[in-house]
């Protein structure tokens, strides 16, 4: 149970960490292009329909079966971690580009530009909705079933904290962050999560039950790096 | 509309970026899940083919992704 736990939180982590400085770089360019009442308000607003997602989505989970959940909610891990696992491997390999903060800021401020504080406040809205969501799906995703989502919101306000906390420190994008790092390891980490619990629910067998996700995640991390040189290669 | 609009587009995007990655998985899982219910495969063999099968395509979709 203990690896399942601390798998959760730190997935939870890491991916939020990524989304919630997404959101952060857009809400921060909207309170500084148009002020900081529509970046507020827009952002209470998406705050606010993801609490009401949640209070829906919470109940109805507890309702399917486990071990349908698990296929499922398995499934759509593999989809999401395997789809950052492979985006994380063409940019490190310099097949697509970086994600860069300081110039995703700059295009949201030139977009913002002569935007009324109504307008500007829908951009802060739906960027804090649109981010939320992801971060609203790896939480119930890597928590739902096995009785870890209070680990995995744990993980997931974790992450909140720090980001606010250092974009308040900082008061600009948060461009060190490493994305691709993290969402190689995220996607290494979901990848294998998603595995063990699909293969469960279809019947595969792994040899040292919750102790296979770790000989798993390195096999998907060694499998990523060998990926790199592939990509790098062109072969 | 356009926030519900790209909220169904940001959902969608969250599984599916490369829609032939997304199949092949789709293929190898109900691959598995079939040799497992008619006991073709046990239940370790069908957890290394799942396992190997989904290396072999990350494999193989960046390898040709980075050739385009």
């Amino acid at each position: 149970m203990l690896i399942h736990d601390l798998t959760a939180v730190l997935s939870a982590f890491l991916a939020s960490l990524v989304e919630v400085v997404e959101a952060f770089t857009i809400v921060l360019a909207v309170g500084v292009t148009s002020g900081w009442r529509p970046a507020l308000l827009g952002t209470g607003a998406g705050l606010a329909v993801l609490t009401v997602l949640i209070g829906v989505l919470g109940p109805l989970l507890n309702a399917v079966p486990l071990e349908a959940m698990q296929g499922v909610i398995g499934l759509l891990l593999l989809l999401f971690g395997m789809r950052w696992l492979r985006k994380a491997v063409l940019r490190a390999a310099g097949r697509i580009p970086l994600h860069d903060e300081e110039a995703a800021f700059a295009k949201e401020r030139k977009l913002l530009a002569g935007r009324p504080g109504f307008a500007a406040g829908t951009v802060a809205f739906q960027g804090v909705l649109l981010e939320g969501i992801e971060v609203v799906f790896i939480v119930i995703a890597v928590g739902t079933g096995r009785g870890l989502l209070g680990a995995a919101s744990l993980g997931a306000a974790a992450a909140a904290v720090l980001v606010l906390a250092a974009g308040f420190v900082l008061h600009r994008p948060l461009s060190l962050v490493p994305e691709n790092t993290l969402k190689f390891i995220v996607g290494v980490m979901l990848s294998a999560f998603g595995t063990f619990w699909l293969g469960e629910s279809v019947g595969a067998a792994w040899p040292g039950a919750d102790f296979s996700l770790l000989p798993m995640a390195l096999g998907f991390l060694f499998a990523a790096i060998i990926g790199v040189r592939i990509a790098e290669a062109r072969i | 509309m356009s926030v519900l609009r790209a909220l169904w587009e940001e959902l969608l995007g969250l599984f599916v970026d490369d829609g032939s990655l997304a199949a092949a998985i789709l293929v190898v899982v109900g691959l598995v899940a079939v040799l497992r219910d008619t006991g073709v495969v046990g239940g370790p063999v069908g957890g290394g083919l799942l396992f190997g099968g989904l290396v072999l395509i990350l494999l193989e979709n960046v390898r040709r992704s980075a050739r385009r």
